[in-house]
């Protein structure tokens, strides 16, 4: 039996006729009951599982997944993990998710290929250079790695940008995070899973949650295709698919569901090592390790639970992509797909007990969930192991809206969702 | 590319169109009365249904708005509708 992942047992193994490899993890009958359910079994959900048994040794916990492991955004996303924001609290939460993502690969004992390839974001104009220099020196001073890069510094790391004189969105230079960079996203839900399921925990794939059970004006469980579990306290980790839960909880969201897409090229040689994002044409890429160019862009324009792209915002992504990269235009597209997801007007997640006690948030995550995947599992074990808010979650409650404070992103860092 | 129908000017293509939100969010009266949960709830939060949704929409080239039933898993869109006085 062989549960450690190593060149050792790999050689072991194959010398055993790769005969002892057991499960990464377990398919277990629904249990009636259990201390925590958590709702979505992507990325954010097998992470707080993972949290729960390993930091605050809860392990009677179980993830409900409607489909399989990883079918949602965590399949679907462009890999990038950054924490290039503006504001205080976000660069807390985003940092302290690329820095666990740093020594993920050794504390799930799974590969999740992080590399640190850096991210430029390029600013086009003199004007967008002042909100380049802006946003710099607000990451230095909220003590994450930022550089103001120079014309000349683009050039160095993407040689291949159009820097012709005709070029419709100039390269004067822009936002350069060099701890950014891509993962393996299959491997990230994948490696949580597995670690989960060897501390304890039930992961429960094709089960489907119907209904929430509310007594005495609590939440005390779910009902699902594969019959009723119990818990005192729920977490719900479902990113576009928030809003459909809590209406079957009885409440609203400030949530409206987009289809994001994304696509990647047939593979090619190395000839782009870093995330290039080219705010005026819309779009940004990065090369796979298996050499396909993996692009994305903006939102879908129409409120959609539909997992598929419209073409418009494909051809503006395609066009903005020609323009940044003229030598792409023999590149032959292999796939483009869209995940659904949870946009919040203020750009920034939700985090913290929903109006139903017992019902725990981890949403709104919008187009940018994959790189927050560790901190989102930490903090909102926390919140089911604690009912208590974790310092860094605190500003990202659901009262934030009522209370005007809300974390601008949009107007921060200038994402454009 | 999606079609959709503007009461005043018939079909036409999806880039000339502009989400405006749930139908029937009507802004609420009394100003400095009205709870600060309630002005978030006007403000901010949706319904965002799966399935069947009224919205409003604004037809980009002609300035009007309208409302429309639209289903956000098919993205089949009726007809779109002028909006009237009484409206819920």
């Amino acid at each position: 039996m062989t549960k450690h992942y190593s060149a050792l047992s790999l050689v072991k193994e194959g010398l055993r006729g790769q005969k002892g490899w057991v499960p990464a993890w377990t398919s277990p009958q629904p249990k009636p009951r259990y201390d925590v359910v958590i709702v979505g079994g992507g990325g954010h959900g097998l992470a707080t599982a993972y949290y729960l048994a390993k930091t605050h040794g809860i392990t009677n916990v179980a993830v409900i997944e409607k489909g399989w492991l990883g079918g949602g955004n965590t399949g679907r996303n462009t890999t990038v993990v950054r924490s290039n924001y503006f504001f205080p609290e976000s660069v807390r939460l985003y940092d302290m998710a690329l820095k666990l993502y740093e020594g993920l690969s050794r504390e799930l004992n799974y590969n999740i290929m992080l590399s640190q390839r850096g991210m430029i974001s390029l600013a086009h104009t003199p004007a967008e250079m002042e909100m380049a220099a802006r946003v710099v020196n607000a990451m230095q001073i909220n003590g994450t790695d930022a550089e103001l890069f120079g014309p000349e510094d683009v050039r160095r790391v993407v040689p291949i940008y159009n820097f012709g004189p005709k070029a419709r969105y100039p390269a004067l230079g822009g936002v350069w995070q060099g701890r950014s960079g891509t993962a393996r996203h299959d491997a990230v839900a994948w490696g949580y899973a597995r670690a989960a399921s060897a501390l304890g925990v039930d992961i429960l794939q094709q089960c489907e949650v119907q209904e929430f059970i509310v007594e005495g004006g609590r939440c005390r469980g779910v009902k699902t295709s594969r019959g009723e579990i119990r818990a005192d306290r729920v977490g719900l980790a479902v990113a576009g698919h928030s809003g459909q839960m809590a209406a079957k909880a009885g409440f609203r969201l400030p949530i409206t569901s987009y289809a994001l897409q994304a696509c990647v090229s047939e593979p090619v040689k190395p000839i782009l090592d870093t995330v290039v994002l080219a705010p005026g044409a819309g779009t940004y890429a990065s090369q796979s390790d298996k050499g396909e160019m993996v692009v994305g862009g903006g939102l879908d324009r129409i409120p959609s639970y539909g997992q598929r792209g419209n073409l418009p915002v494909l051809e503006t992504v395609i066009s903005g992509l020609l323009e940044m990269f003229p030598s792409f235009r023999q590149l032959k597209l292999m796939r483009q797909w869209a995940g659904i997801v949870d946009v919040v007007p203020d750009s920034s997640p939700i985090i913290g007990e929903s109006p139903l006690p017992g019902l725990f948030l981890n949403c709104g995550w919008g187009t940018g969930g994959f790189k927050a995947i560790p901190a989102g599992g930490t903090l909102l074990a926390h919140l089911l192991a604690t009912g208590q808010h974790h310092d860094i979650s605190r500003p990202f409650d659901l009262d934030r809206f009522a209370r005007g404070r809300l974390i601008d992103e949009a107007a921060g860092s200038g994402i454009a969702h | 590319m999606q079609i959709f129908s503007c009461p005043f000017c018939g079909s036409r293509p999806e880039y000339e169109f502009h989400f405006g939100g749930d139908l029937g969010n009507h802004r609420p009266e009394g100003f400095e009365a009205v709870p600060d949960r309630e002005w978030a709830d006007y403000l901010y939060f949706r319904n965002n249904p799966k399935g069947t949704a009224r919205e409003v929409w604004m037809h980009l080239t002609c300035g009007e708005m309208f409302s429309m039933t639209r289903d956000t898993v098919t993205m089949a869109a009726a007809p779109g509708e002028t909006l009237t006085e009484g409206q819920p």
